[in-house]
């Protein structure tokens, strides 16, 4: 077997392990380190795909932004209570049904449609600068005016926050 | 690669100028007292005119921008000119209830301007990612505004539910986009539009076709609300601030219905009358549970909410009846709709009083005998949303009707008739209590703030212009309908 193959499908099963591990763990925290390991072999898939931005961006954004926000989350939840509570709600079978019709709808899809998909060919030799720089052009050239845009959802997203949690407008 | 023109900027002067005077909201906000931020307001309707008069420029030189990924149309010049009558009313009529509400912060009018400039965005983009920002905006920004009354339940019920299944429907529709990207390279809908033109159909995974437009269609149908999508709805108006319930019922659910006809009606025209009968069954179910749920309501503002919905159904019908027939119908019924709804709800939250306490209809008993100019405003709103000839709610219902007709849309029709006949019974109780009902209306407390008084004249002189005259303005439609996409 060719090593690219052997690195994806080692990504793969520890992606998958880590992910079940998230969902059935009592203890929260020990929920969000197997999340961080999710995260990080998802990133690492990426590698193997030679997106080295998405990957950058994948453990930045993820492991790093939003990890710290789920850390908020769990010192603002009384672990202690927590650990005691049941581990699914009462509708986990319904979820579980649920789940399941929707994977089934989307494998047939995907069997279905696949060749509908226009996947970009993975190259052997990337290209000069990698696709980092590809990006870069990409958003600040074609897509300018949407970076620009974006900055003014950012503003409206921090002005918002603000306003919630402020105790006291003067 | 592309460069920045001087009449690329030309192209966005009226969003530009919207966010920068939201900027500039925010930087003098500070500065001024408690007691006159009122000021603020009347600045940030300046910016609003100024916006308008910045849409009169724009409109000299029509024509692509940013890459394809601006289209300074007629179609989204018409919707700009059209959010900025709903910012200008909505501002208008907030100014006296804020302060009573004492919630007169500077912030208010920055994130109105700001949820009006993503709207903006949203009806002149012809680019997937830029309509997905621009829905962003508007969306995070009304969330806020939804639960600008921090101190009461109700308001902050109002928020989160909006907030919290608002993102989920912008979920599905960046999923949808993120499918359309995989089928076809592009997000552009000039590009989009015209590879499908070639070949009509998408290439091989039609399937996925129809997920990604059907996904695009759940995230906007929220934004409407269209049955079953519809269930925060009365909350969120009974809940937010009366002047943001005003703005709501209008603003965000004109742009997303811009935004469907042009992906549903311009680039996907040719593949899309597969999901022809998304249209078509959620027109109906929209109609039907909107107007018997209406029937039930006790609070005026949420009966507003229910007949909201029964409304964003008549206009889906428009959207079934289809291209050339069904844009200029939608655009005119849009327009008043917004009148109508807007001085509505504003009438009803000032005869709310502090605290928005009477909303109830035994509230306004006897209001006909007290305030009879203030009731005769309301009952001409209440004729207008039924649909009544001499107001513009008949020729509006009356042109989509005949669209679907032309459209073979018979059983479709016949529905939309149905429920508008069911309709006249509860926007009726309302004149009843208030005409023919001995009492002393609660409601009727303090007089009219002149502020307010100029917005209802706007609205009940719209209303009866185009309930009278209304061929000049469905030419303007006409007109604005064609260049889709």
């Amino acid at each position: 077997m060719m090593l690219p193959q052997i690195a994806f499908f080692f990504l793969s099963a520890v992606t998958l392990i880590s992910a079940v591990m998230v969902i059935t763990r009592r203890n929260a925290v020990h929920s969000i380190i197997w999340l961080i390991v999710t995260l990080f072999s998802v990133g690492g898939i990426f590698l193997t795909l030679h997106a080295e931005f998405l990957f950058a961006v994948q453990v930045i954004l993820y492991v790093g932004g939003i990890m710290v926000l789920f850390l908020f989350v769990v010192m603002l939840v009384n672990l202690d209570v927590a650990l005691k509570q049941a581990q699914f709600n009462r509708q986990w079978q319904v979820a579980l049904v649920t789940a399941l019709v929707l994977m089934a709808e989307l494998g047939y899809g995907i069997y279905r449609g696949h060749q509908g998909f226009t996947l970009a060919q993975v190259t052997a030799t990337p290209m000069s600068g990698g696709n980092t720089q590809a990006v870069g052009l990409a958003l600040y050239q074609d897509y300018m005016l949407a970076v620009e845009i974006a900055s003014v959802l950012l503003l409206v997203a921090m002005v918002g926050a603000v306003i919630m949690a402020k105790r006291k407008i003067e | 690669m592309i460069t920045v023109q001087a009449d690329d900027l030309v192209r966005i002067l009226p969003q530009a100028i919207l966010a920068g005077f939201a900027i500039l909201v925010m930087v003098f906000e500070p500065f001024l007292p408690a007691a006159r931020k009122t000021l603020l307001g009347w600045f940030s309707l300046f910016g609003v005119v100024a916006a308008g008069a910045a849409t009169i420029r724009t409109s000299f030189s029509p024509g692509l921008a940013f890459g394809n990924s601006i289209s300074a149309d007629r179609f989204s010049l018409f919707f700009i000119c059209l959010f900025l009558l709903v910012a200008a009313l909505t501002l208008l009529g907030s100014f006296h209830s804020l302060e009573r509400e004492n919630i007169n912060h500077g912030e208010f009018y920055a994130l109105l301007l700001m949820a009006t400039v993503g709207m903006c965005f949203m009806a002149a983009s012809t680019e997937l990612i830029m309509i997905f920002l621009g829905l962003e905006i508007s969306s995070l920004a009304t969330y806020v505004l939804a639960g600008f009354k921090r101190q009461d339940a109700l308001s902050n019920e109002a928020s989160l539910k909006y907030f919290l299944l608002g993102s989920f429907a912008t979920a599905f529709f960046l999923y949808g986009i993120a499918v359309v990207y995989g089928l076809t390279g592009t997000t552009n809908l000039l590009v989009l539009s015209a590879q499908l033109g070639r070949s009509g159909e998408f290439r091989p995974g039609a399937v996925f076709a129809w997920v990604a437009l059907l996904l695009m269609f759940v995230g906007l149908a929220f934004k409407v609300s269209t049955v079953p999508f519809h269930v925060w709805t009365p909350d969120v108006y009974q809940g937010a601030p009366a002047p943001v319930t005003a703005f709501l019922s209008v603003g965000p659910k004109a742009a997303a219905f811009a935004v469907l006809l042009r992906i549903f009606l311009g680039a996907f025209a040719s593949a899309g009358s597969g999901v022809f009968w998304v249209f078509w069954a959620s027109a109906i179910l929209t109609m039907c549970l909107g107007n018997l749920a209406a029937l039930l309501q006790s609070n005026v503002k949420r009966l507003l909410a229910y007949s909201a919905i029964a409304h964003a159904g008549y206009v889906l019908v428009g959207i079934a009846a289809g291209r050339g027939e069904g844009t200029a119908p939608v655009l005119f019924y849009l327009t008043v709709y917004a009148l109508m709804n807007v001085g509505a709800f504003l009438l009803v939250a000032h005869l709310a009083g502090t605290g928005e306490r009477w909303t109830r209809i035994e509230d306004f008993t006897g209001l006909g005998y007290q305030r009879p100019a203030v009731a005769a405003c309301l009952a001409a709103f209440m004729l207008s949303l039924a649909g009544f000839p001499t107001t513009a709610g008949f020729f509006a219902k009356f042109y989509i009707f005949r669209a679907a007709v032309h459209s073979g849309l018979i059983g479709l029709t016949i529905v939309a008739v149905l429920t508008s006949v069911v309709s006249v019974y509860y926007y009726f109780r309302l004149i009843v209590v208030m005409y023919m009902r001995e009492g002393k209306a609660e409601a009727a407390s303090a007089s009219l703030p002149w502020a307010l008084r100029v917005a209802l004249a706007i609205s009940v002189v719209g209303i009866f212009y185009l309930g009278l005259y209304p061929t000049d303005f469905l030419l303007l439609t006409n007109l604005a309908a064609v260049p889709l996409p």
